[in-house]
């Protein structure tokens, strides 16, 4: 089993979050697990992306090649898109579609629904209204990744634990809170 | 399943080429152990049973301690170089090489046993501070990018000379493509340049098993080491497993009392030292496993791949089984024998690097055409910029592989300055009144304020080196192109900037400085900066007349008297310096939630 993914978003969004609860997942399985992270200058505001990579078998490279990604996760619709190329073509785009608009040319809503539409395999959904609607604004990362829990190869079960053992030092309201979230993302992608 | 997982089966692959095969070990309940070596190897060498005994030995250490984590390939080294016994590491934070320093500054290890982990003023003082550690014996590590290497130039060549007591690695993390830097500078040049034997891992696990062993070379041949990654390296997280701790070095000053004397006389004679020490850096090479033989059916090609080059290179081959002989490269300077082996055996030789194309050049020579050797100079690989997967596969002459083109309606994200961030009040500040002297009149420096040449702002001109902002001025001033306004952040300042303030002093040279004061190194995450709360006595330290130093308040509400403030001063036909100072808005963020913690924990 191997699962190829890319977590896309804007610097800030916090998207190494949802990689530290699949790698949790992946190294209490005894999996391999590879991720490249991008730190530095883009963090500020730029577009960051990260490659976690998950297998049963060893995995070679850092980077997932061009075309091979099996899942992009993305907390912000544009950025999605934008690594459309990674994916390959049974590949799946699991996304918010909440904007980030830090650029002035920021496309219209309009324009960039249109663009999410003609993307064969998509869940798209508003995360952050989600999240707010459960009373857990900061939780919308769970959401989407609750939305991605299908596709990750992972025991639903397994993810739960994960979350159980990363926020259980900020106590059982936290961990409820984000189990809620993420059952929530789940619900919705079905 | 992971094979180590396996119970009671141990597997050693044997890493060089002399030793080809696996063993396998299989302890009984008795203590009794049944080894089980293929024939091909049997066939091989004695030596091999002294080589395997020794990797049994380690694996057996490793089975009491044995602990797998997640970490990235930087926090492997730092957890490498503690487990390996340093007394220190100094450092100054660069990208990709800034969560070394930080991972030791939060160890525990680091605090019980005293280690010193305090970010030294610069590149240059990192290294001279560590070989002050290497002169008594005791182990040091430091870390820089790449262009740090360029400050620390001066000690690095000469260490290099004087040779090292206690083990001295210089961990140097290039950026290739340029992620976070103004170059792509490859540091094993510098290794070649200054005649040290330098290390390349391809992995997080490598990484971490080579740190020690660097510390072993430093102390084993009297020779500092460049071990040297790669961004992709440094910031990619994978499964580590420790080994045993071991203790640090005790105070022992080296044998030989002129060692560190480069008097000419001196110097000439570890010269030759270090010059009859080249032949036994290639040796080890060969020997000590890092780089290794693959053999391959196909000998259509051969393939020299380097650090993290190997990946790319074996993620386009199912279950990484090229069909081609590949050396692997880890270790420098490069074994011949297997280079010649390859020119020997293959039609063609394909040396990949991730960086500049200095094997190949060396390999080829400077007049080849023959077209036997493929690399980054003949096209087959671009000429610049970072590999990946992709970049082999078409190397290789495989398919490509692509999903569907990216939407039109996606344009570009670049960084910007936070919201809220002080550069941004000081930055409408000076452009308002620098309006009236036209464009051109502002030099700056390396750190987040160089966002500051992005639009809205267009407020800054050059970015060169650290430091370069006051001297470029100085040197723009001194050609009569006026006013000459520099910007440079506090941490910078003392990084590099002090000393060209010296000299427009000295001169008395009409520029204007703007030390921006957020009080950290901003760009790299808010490390501590090495300026807090010295910047005004350091100015009055070397010269500057205190009416001319001016501190300001970077807010909206203070735009009108800060305009004017910035005006006066750049009137002013002298050096003068501004200090817009408020908290970086990040570490500011920090310290807010952090006291809130400490304040509900405390109830």
């Amino acid at each position: 089993m191997k699962t190829d993914i890319i977590l896309a978003g804007v610097g800030g969004q916090g998207i190494l979050s949802i990689a530290t609860v699949i790698g949790r997942v992946a190294v209490a399985n005894g999996m391999y697990l590879k991720q490249a992270e991008v730190h530095g200058m883009s963090q500020r505001g730029g577009d960051v992306q990260s490659h976690l990579r998950i297998s049963t078998d060893p995995i070679a490279s850092d980077l997932i090649p061009e075309g091979k990604a099996d899942l992009i996760i993305s907390v912000e619709p544009m950025e999605a898109l934008r690594y459309l190329p990674m994916l390959h073509e049974g590949g799946w785009i699991v996304t918010n579609t909440e904007p980030f608009k830090n650029v002035p040319n920021y496309p219209s809503d309009d324009a960039l629904t249109a663009a999410l539409a003609k993307v064969k395999n998509i869940v798209a959904f508003n995360a952050d209204a989600l999240a707010k609607e459960i009373n857990a604004p900061r939780s919308a990362n769970m959401v989407i990744l609750g939305a991605a829990a299908d596709k990750l190869g992972l025991a639903y079960e397994e993810i739960e634990k994960a979350i159980r053992a990363i926020f259980g030092s900020k106590g059982e309201e936290i961990v409820e809170t984000n189990l809620k979230a993420l059952a929530l993302g789940r619900e919705q992608a079905r | 399943m992971p094979k180590s997982r396996f119970i009671g089966l141990f597997q050693i692959e044997l890493p060089t080429e002399r030793f080809c095969g696996k063993v396998y070990f299989l302890p009984s309940a008795t203590g009794k152990i049944t080894i089980f070596v293929p024939i091909a190897v049997l066939r091989q060498t004695a030596s091999f049973v002294q080589f395997a005994a020794n990797g049994f030995r380690n694996m057996k250490n490793n089975t009491h301690t044995m602990q797998k984590l997640l970490l990235l390939g930087d926090e492997a080294i730092a957890q490498g170089a503690l487990d390996a016994g340093i007394s220190g590491v100094y450092a100054y934070p660069g990208t990709p090489s800034t969560e070394i320093t930080e991972y030791i500054q939060h160890s525990k290890k680091a605090k019980e046993e005293g280690i010193h982990c305090t970010w030294s003023a610069n590149e240059k003082t990192a290294m001279e501070e560590a070989i002050g550690v290497s002169y008594t014996g005791k182990r040091a590590l430091v870390c820089m990018k790449h262009v740090g290497l360029n400050v620390a130039a001066d000690p690095f060549t000469n260490s290099a000379i004087t040779g090292a007591n206690g083990g001295l690695v210089y961990l140097i993390a290039d950026d290739p493509s340029m992620h976070s830097s103004q170059d792509e500078q490859d540091s094993r040049y510098y290794a070649r340049f200054a005649q040290i034997p330098c290390l390349e891992p391809s992995n997080q696990q490598e990484a971490y098993d080579m740190i020690r062993y660097a510390f072993d070379l430093s102390e084993n041949l009297h020779t500092p080491v460049l071990f040297r990654v790669t961004t992709r390296m440094a910031h990619s997280r994978s499964g580590v497993e420790l080994r045993e701790c071991r203790a640090q070095n005790e105070i022992k000053l080296d044998p030989n009392p002129k060692r560190f004397i480069l008097l000419p006389a001196n110097a000439r004679m570890l010269y030759k030292e270090l010059l009859g020490k080249q032949a036994e850096f290639e040796k080890r090479a060969f020997s000590d496993g890092f780089n290794r033989y693959e053999d391959g059916s196909d000998k259509k090609l051969g393939i020299i791949a380097c650090g993290i080059g190997y990946n790319y290179l074996l993620e386009n081959f199912e279950g990484g089984k090229c069909p081609y002989p590949v050396l692997k490269i880890s270790q420098y300077p490069i074994p011949r024998e297997w280079v010649k082996k390859l020119m020997r055996e293959c039609d063609k030789v394909m040396v990949v690097e991730e960086g500049y194309p200095i094997y190949e050049e060396l390999i080829r020579g400077y007049l080849d055409e023959s077209g036997k050797i493929l690399g980054r100079l003949d096209g087959t690989l671009p000429r610049d910029g970072e590999l990946n997967p992709n970049i082999l596969a078409k190397a290789l002459g495989l398919p490509k592989t692509c999903g569907e083109p990216v939407p039109d309606v996606v344009v570009a994200r670049p960084p910007s300055l936070c919201v809220g961030c002080p550069h941004v009040d000081s930055y409408t500040a000076l452009n308002e009144a620098m309006q009236e002297f036209g464009k051109g009149h502002v030099f700056a420096d390396i750190g987040c304020y160089t966002l500051g040449a992005l639009p809205p702002y267009n407020a800054i001109y050059s970015t060169v080196d650290m430091g370069a902002s006051i001297t470029m001025a100085k040197g723009a001033a001194d050609s009569g192109f006026l006013p000459a306004v520099a910007v440079i952040g506090d941490s910078t300042f003392t990084h590099s900037g002090m000393t060209g303030l010296l000299d427009a002093v000295n001169e008395k040279t009409p520029v204007t400085v703007m030390i921006l004061d957020n009080s950290t190194t901003g760009m790299t995450g808010g490390q501590d900066s090495a300026a807090f709360g010295k910047i005004e006595a350091i100015c009055m330290g070397l010269g500057v007349e205190k009416e001319h130093i001016r501190v300001l308040k970077p807010l909206k509400n203070h735009h009108e008297e800060n305009v004017r403030i910035i005006k006066e001063e750049i009137a002013y036909q002298g050096v003068s310096v501004i200090v817009p100072r408020r908290e970086c808005i990040q570490t500011a963020a920090r310290r807010v939630k952090a006291a809130a913690k400490a304040k509900s924990e405390g109830k």
